[in-house]
């Protein structure tokens, strides 16, 4: 029983790291450069291509940490202060997709347009 | 202060409810208390050491070592659920028993207490980085100190009565039926922790398969409202599955329903039946 439960474990914590292998990490997706300062997004309304892997490069320019949060991109990263993040964006369909800083919310704030 | 409460009250909601089901899926064991209590204290200091060092750990694995961070601790906690719930499929029958006919902490189970207290240490570990992160970055750009305090105190005992609420709904389940009712609470609370690991896979660009989502009930209900928040935590809820997260989703509650029907005594168990 023992070692079943144990294998069933470790199948249950490494199954979804098997769907990683051979899966490249996106080579091919465009980049796009966003900077947080003084707690806004430059640009805030950012254009992607619909249907193609984006990464934002977002750089936080502010002394203070920064959370970027989309629950419509299915994102949450913190960006420490001073520092870089690259925020994988899934292939999108044709719409807005409304993003945030959670810790300043009433500031910092964008929209994702794919087109 | 309204930002301060807001913030720590929405971060203080999972951490609360999985208090509220751990107390009451632990009754009747022995020194749970002071499991709980590790678990909290653990998941505070590793909230304030991974808010410290969290450029450090965003820079690994070609930046996306934050998302390998949380999918993993959120991988650790389902883990840490399902052996509980194997262990209560074995033990549970025998500790309604006890608690129907004396009514107080007997049993021991020192084992599921630690996994459970691990997965709390982990939900106020995630919850908590972020909120001292917040607080950190408000106080640093020169928020008074008292209303901070103020409104994520506030913020916190919105927590804490979540987790009253939690725990006192929960008791008025008849004993017969109050284990078999947290099990199955926590069979889906885990199955959308393993949804939620999958998301932060996705997003470090560790999965890309399957990514499309499958429906959107942002309309109903949003991820960030707090009845959202509270689904997430309880069911997994979030407004946007695709088929990756719901793969993972389901395969928890098939793996962890499989375990705990294979684990349970027969009926009429033999007097030899060993573990």
């Amino acid at each position: 029983m023992s070692l079943i439960l144990r294998l069933s474990l470790a199948a249950l914590l490494l199954a979804p790291m098997g769907l990683s292998a051979g899966v490249a990490r996106a080579e091919d997706s465009t980049v796009i450069q966003v900077t947080l300062s003084n707690h806004r997004f430059d640009p805030a309304e950012i254009h992607v291509p619909a249907g193609k892997k984006v990464d934002l490069v977002v750089t936080n320019k502010d002394a203070e940490p920064e959370e970027f949060d989309s629950s419509d991109l299915k994102v949450e990263k913190v960006i420490a202060g001073g520092q870089q993040a690259t925020i994988h964006l899934r292939p999108l369909a044709a719409g807005k997709y409304a993003f945030e800083g959670e810790y300043h919310d009433d500031t910092a704030k964008g929209v994702v347009i794919a087109e | 202060m309204l930002a301060a409460f807001i913030i720590v009250f929405r971060e203080a909601i999972e951490a609360g409810l999985i208090v509220g089901i751990v107390l009451a899926a632990t009754r009747g064991l022995a020194h749970r208390g002071r499991w709980i209590a590790y678990g909290v204290g653990g998941g505070v200091i590793g909230a304030c050491l991974v808010a410290a060092f969290a450029g450090e750990l965003g820079n690994l694995f070609e930046g996306s070592g934050q998302e390998l961070f949380n999918a993993a601790i959120l991988l650790f906690a389902v883990g840490m659920l399902t052996w509980h719930n194997v262990w209560m499929a074995s033990h549970g029958r025998d500790m309604a028993r006890q608690l129907q006919q004396v009514g107080a902490a007997v049993a021991s189970g020192d084992r599921s207490l630690m996994a459970l207290a691990l997965v709390v240490g982990v939900a106020v570990l995630r919850e908590g980085s972020e909120v001292v992160l917040f607080l950190y970055g408000v106080l640093m750009g020169g928020a008074s100190p008292m209303t901070i305090g103020a409104g994520g105190a506030l913020g916190l005992l919105g927590g804490v009565a979540l987790s009253v609420v939690m725990y006192l709904g929960l008791l008025a389940v008849p004993t017969k039926r109050l284990f078999g009712v947290t099990s199955g609470l926590i069979v889906l609370v885990a199955a959308g922790l393993a949804s939620q690991a999958v998301a932060f896979l996705q997003q470090g660009g560790f999965i890309s398969m399957l990514m499309t989502p499958l429906w959107d009930t942002s309309w109903l209900l949003t991820d960030g409202s707090v009845p959202g928040r509270l689904l997430k935590t309880l069911i997994g809820y979030t407004a946007q599955p695709d088929g990756a997260q719901l793969i993972a989703y389901l395969a928890t509650i098939a793996l962890m329903v499989g375990l705990m029907s294979a684990t349970r005594p027969r009926v009429r168990p033999l007097p030899a039946h060993a573990e």
